[in-house]
């Protein structure tokens, strides 16, 4: 028997960044009931930009994390449920809010070149006894050396697993080749993950590269529900992984039906794709949930999208700029004007 | 006449304030204290004549009285400050706290400094750097209209930002939020942090988002904020409105630089050069008033 690959379920976080936080605790139950059933192991549940995301940056959340978290917990047989938390963003304290609805595992985002603003974050959730993850966002910015050198610093503050995260999806398979293989040399003790994006239509070539190059997590969404172009589609990666002899350990016929049956009928016409805002994510490398606040600005300002996100990755802006969006979109107004 | 102070810490923040109370002409720097000898922060003041030690507080306190130290700033961390600043207030030095420790109350030159003046507290914290870039915007909205809620996202390089602030980075998102509301006047505070790590590094920028109870007035509210971007330029130089005020519905946004003079780091550093101005300005005022009382 091959090593089971772990997915974790990205439907109900990043998702939430299609559909700009506004998922119904209804939504949440049925997805999460779907994924139960499907035997996906491990579900996160938050707003999009982790605890305590709710924001005018970022969009408030129909409701609050807690909400979310009480209504899918304790109707779960399987599946267990991880947070996010972005230090800068949420706090201990909003973890400890949390902690007693039953989250299995907390994980840690930071900046990939950032990892030690972390610090007190993840040896909180470390002391507390849970499955504890390094997350290193928009990795395509920094070489695999360094990669290995800040989940160094995660893994000493009491991290079990490290991410390697294209936020931008702007991965490539032999970039995730070479990322995801020296982390798995550098931590031979440590599970390591991958977290990929669609924006250039790699998210599934991505994810089965990082399982061929030693990943143990792979993150993925139903019907790749997740900012931008989406997450790796969970259940197109499933098919993949059972045609290549990989052992994931869930129901394909029910992940199919969780996406067909369930949760497209919920995103409608917010279903995400390849559209050219979320290429442009992609081939720029900028950070993914941009690509709603780029839209709205387009709206309100009359400047392209396109153009705000090219100068946002000229800028090299990171996670959680979202407020450069409206800045930018005024400064190229006024250049174009 | 000069009113004589110490430097407790040694870090990017400690060492900037230096160079700016060499310059005053009503505060004159006598002591820098540090824990390691060989900081940076430490042989910079010794070249420049100032007294130091690596001994910590305690490696102060025995000279207060022969220097007639009376004003102490402290730019350590929040969980060291209250044992330093307990020291010093018992040898009736004021402190001036740059930590996110907040045991005094939080004090933002251009909104609050003059009532503090008149209260005369042994100890006000200078909140966060993001804090004193940001609450005075809050504070020209909410001193117009009523802000239901007040939020801001600073930005800063990654090479401003040192160990002591990556090390506790929720007190920078915990302090920074409890004085929106306190100081800028904010029903509800949210406060956020963001290193980029970009090269050349970028600029401080803070953005503010006012949510006001009902339209806001659009003239009024623009007034209050460019007179109050000219009341932070008074004390820092680079700081300047980027874009804005910009309105949509009831939310109001304001899009700030803040440029550095290059005291310690260099210009982009705007976040250093915002908090030790501001120190450095609340301690003159502290100064005068001890002068005045004296003559």
């Amino acid at each position: 028997m091959s090593k089971i690959i772990k997915i974790h379920d990205m439907s109900l976080r990043d998702g939430m960044h299609s559909i700009a936080h506004q998922f119904t605790l209804k939504n949440m139950v049925d997805m999460s009931q779907a994924l139960d059933k499907a035997r996906v192991p491990l579900i996160e549940v938050t707003h999009g930009d982790g605890l305590s995301g709710d924001s005018v940056n970022y969009g408030f959340a129909l409701h609050k994390d807690e909400e979310y978290l009480s209504a899918v917990i304790p109707k779960l047989k399987y599946s267990k449920v991880s947070v996010l938390l972005i230090p800068g963003i949420g706090t201990v304290d909003h973890l400890k809010m949390v902690e007693d609805l039953g989250v299995k595992t907390v994980r840690v985002a930071t900046h990939c070149s950032e990892a030690d603003v972390s610090e007190q974050h993840i040896s909180y959730a470390a002391s507390r006894g849970f499955d504890t993850v390094g997350f290193l966002m928009m990795a395509h910015m920094l070489s695999a050396k360094e990669i290995v050198e800040q989940a160094k610093k995660m893994a000493g503050y009491g991290a079990n697993c490290l991410y390697v995260t294209d936020s931008s999806g702007h991965m490539l398979p032999e970039e995730v080749s070479a990322k995801i293989g020296l982390m798995r040399e550098a931590f031979p003790n440590h599970e390591i993950g991958f977290h990929g994006h669609h924006n250039l239509g790699m998210a599934v070539a991505n994810s089965l590269a990082a399982v061929e190059a030693g990943a143990d997590r792979i993150d993925g969404s139903i019907a790749g529900f997740g900012a931008g172009a989406g997450n790796t589609p969970l259940e197109v990666f499933a098919a993949v992984c059972d045609l290549k002899g990989i052992n994931l350990d869930v129901d394909l016929s029910a992940l199919m039906d969780a996406a067909e049956d369930v949760a497209t009928p919920i995103m409608g016409d917010k279903l995400p794709r390849v559209s050219r805002g979320a290429l442009t994510l992609g081939y720029a490398g900028v950070y993914s949930s941009f690509l709603l606040h780029a839209i709205r600005a387009e709206k309100k300002h009359g400047v392209p999208a396109r153009e705000i996100l090219l100068e946002l990755g000229r800028r090299k802006t990171v996670g959680g700029q979202e407020d450069m969006i409206e800045d930018v979109a005024l400064e190229l107004l006024r250049a174009g004007g | 006449m000069k009113i004589r102070c110490a430097l407790i810490g040694s870090g990017n923040i400690g060492t900037d304030l230096l160079y700016k109370l060499l310059r005053s002409d009503v505060l004159e720097p006598v002591w820098m204290v540090g824990i390691d000898a060989d900081s940076d922060g430490l042989k910079r003041a010794r070249d420049l004549g100032v007294k130091t030690t690596h001994e910590g507080v305690d490696g102060l306190i025995k000279h207060i009285e022969e220097d007639n130290i009376e004003i102490a700033f402290d730019a350590t961390s929040a969980y060291v400050h209250a044992e330093n600043s307990r020291k010093l207030v018992a040898k009736g030095v004021k402190v001036i706290d740059l930590t996110p420790a907040a045991i005094g109350p939080f004090c933002v030159p251009p909104v609050n400094l003059d009532e503090h003046l008149t209260q005369g507290e042994d100890n006000v914290n200078m909140v966060t750097c993001g804090g004193q870039a940001t609450i005075p915007m809050v504070y020209a909205v909410s001193r117009i209209q009523e802000v239901s809620y007040g939020e801001i996202i600073a930005t800063i390089s990654s090479k401003s930002a040192g160990p002591g602030t990556r090390k506790n980075i929720d007190e920078f998102t915990v302090t920074t939020s409890g004085a929106i509301e306190k100081v800028g006047g904010a029903d509800k505070g949210k406060a956020i942090i963001i290193l980029n790590p970009a090269e050349p590094p970028l600029m401080m920028r803070d953005t503010v988002h006012c949510l006001t109870k009902g339209e806001p007035d659009q003239e009024k509210i623009t007034q209050s904020v460019l007179a109050m971007e000219a009341a932070v330029q008074a004390y820092v130089p680079g700081y300047r409105i980027k874009e804005g005020p910009v309105f949509d519905g009831n939310r109001v946004s304001i899009y700030l630089e803040v440029k550095g003079i290059g005291d310690y780091l260099p210009e982009y550093a705007g976040n250093l050069d915002i908090m030790t101005a501001a120190s450095a300005k609340t301690a003159e005022m502290f100064a005068k008033q001890m002068i005045k009382n004296r003559t």
